[in-house]
């Protein structure tokens, strides 16, 4: 097995271009797993662990290589709460928001936040160098994004537009340690607010009907956010699987963005 | 592969394939059996050591990624026949029944105290949430934390 340990961006860029059938490595968490219990076998592998360019948090961007250590720490509030919840302290010690970008699980708590933010995928290859794409055409199913063969992931980009008031939560069945059943972030951008929801359709989603008719109210009654509530329900695209039912997840996306919301009302 | 890192202060090269986890090579090449393989999804905490001072899970560490690295395992905590502060707490408060977990809490809790020498009682749940022990209810594992932060009255 080849094992790569480039020092920088354009050799690890440079490593995948010379093997494309390699696979980047970062935190391992779930590369890890595929080795550990589906007999994954990597032939050729390049571990970014000393890429410094997918290091950086920013206004601007966040780095690929981040941990969700840093970002629980460093990061924006709505990340960092999503941050918060991800695994135990030992995954968030590897795992990384690029990783969980890569993954596209739609589950994957990093995100909604991604989504409601109108944040960017940056990408790389030695051949074209670097894009963004918008996340909305980054994710398009289960586990599956428009990544180019040759390319890394290596950050998320931030749009100028800061949020007033961002919040995070997920529900699943204990509090540690645990694979969310419905994640959520509702965001308030120039007095507007978002909504994205995470394990209730192939990727994750914003709920542009219920932002609608939560924008129109100038200050939302207890009805209005019931009202906005079932339109999350009914936005969502739930499936019943291990995990969760189709309608519980219908009703807890709906119960969660409107706590969310109540939360960004209160601050 | 020849992959040369340090565990415990000893130099150490394996010659695995490369793919395989930490925990692998440690418990079936480097004969240090301590760290514990139970779910292989770093879900339980067992396999639990410190690799360049973060805390993190074995089976989830790619041996190829290991070059040049530093790691504790739980054998590493002791000073000879003198058990680490955390080990001591253990016994003296029966942290311990089944002890599979206990490696995972060990090494937990030295990486907790050497952070911060006097975590709250949230501070120690928090870190003991990456490793599952399915016999105590943790209730002399937190106790036995307890007793070792700074802030103990």
């Amino acid at each position: 097995m080849d094992f790569a340990s480039p020092r920088d961006l354009n050799e690890a860029l440079a490593a995948k271009s010379a093997a494309p059938d390699a696979v980047f490595l970062a935190g391992g968490t779930d590369l890890m797993v595929g080795v550990n219990l589906a007999h994954y076998r990597p032939v050729s592998v390049i571990g970014l662990r000393r890429v410094e360019e997918i290091q950086d948090i920013g206004t601007e961007r966040i780095g690929a290589g981040v941990t969700w250590a840093r970002l629980e720490k460093d990061s924006h509030r709505g990340l960092a709460q999503a941050a918060r919840t991800v695994g135990s302290p030992q995954i968030r010690a590897a795992g990384t928001i690029g990783g969980n970008i890569g993954t596209a699980s739609p589950a994957g708590d990093g995100l909604p936040w991604i989504a409601a933010l109108d944040a960017g995928i940056e990408l790389a290859s030695s051949d074209r160098g670097k894009r963004v794409v918008p996340w909305k055409d980054f994710f398009v199913g289960v586990k599956r994004t428009s990544i180019a063969p040759d390319e890394l992931i290596t950050g998320v980009v931030l749009p100028d537009e800061v949020p007033e008031i961002e919040e995070f939560a997920k529900i699943g069945v204990r509090r540690a340690m645990v694979i969310s059943t419905v994640n959520c972030v509702v965001m308030r951008i120039d007095g507007a607010f978002r909504v994205a929801l995470g394990s209730v359709a192939p990727t994750p989603i914003r709920v542009y009907e219920a932002e609608a008719m939560l924008n129109a109210e100038s200050s939302p009654s207890v009805e209005a956010i019931a009202e906005f509530g079932r339109l999350v329900s009914q936005e969502v695209s739930p499936i019943t699987d291990h995990r969760s039912t189709e309608a519980y997840r219908r009703h807890a996306a709906g119960v969660l963005a409107q706590r969310l919301v109540r939360r960004c009302l209160a601050a | 592969m020849s992959i040369t890192f340090s565990i415990n202060g000893e130099s150490r090269t394996s010659s695995a394939a490369g793919f395989e986890s930490l925990l692998r090579v440690l418990r079936d090449d480097l004969n240090l059996p301590g760290s514990k393989n139970a779910c292989e999804q770093g879900e339980c905490g067992s396999c639990t050591v410190l690799l360049d001072g973060a805390l993190v899970c074995s089976c989830l560490v790619m041996i190829g990624d290991c070059e040049g690295t530093d790691i504790t395992t739980v054998e590493g905590l002791a000073d000879g026949d003198v058990l680490h502060s955390v080990q001591a707490a253990m016994v003296a408060e029966g942290g311990v029944q089944c002890g599979f977990c206990t490696p995972g809490i060990v090494v937990t809790g030295a990486h907790l105290l050497e952070q911060n020498p006097n975590p709250s009682e949230d501070e120690i749940r928090e870190a003991l949430s990456g490793v599952l022990c399915r016999c105590t209810g943790y209730g002399r594992i937190l106790e036995a934390f307890e007793k070792l932060s700074g802030s103990y009255q």
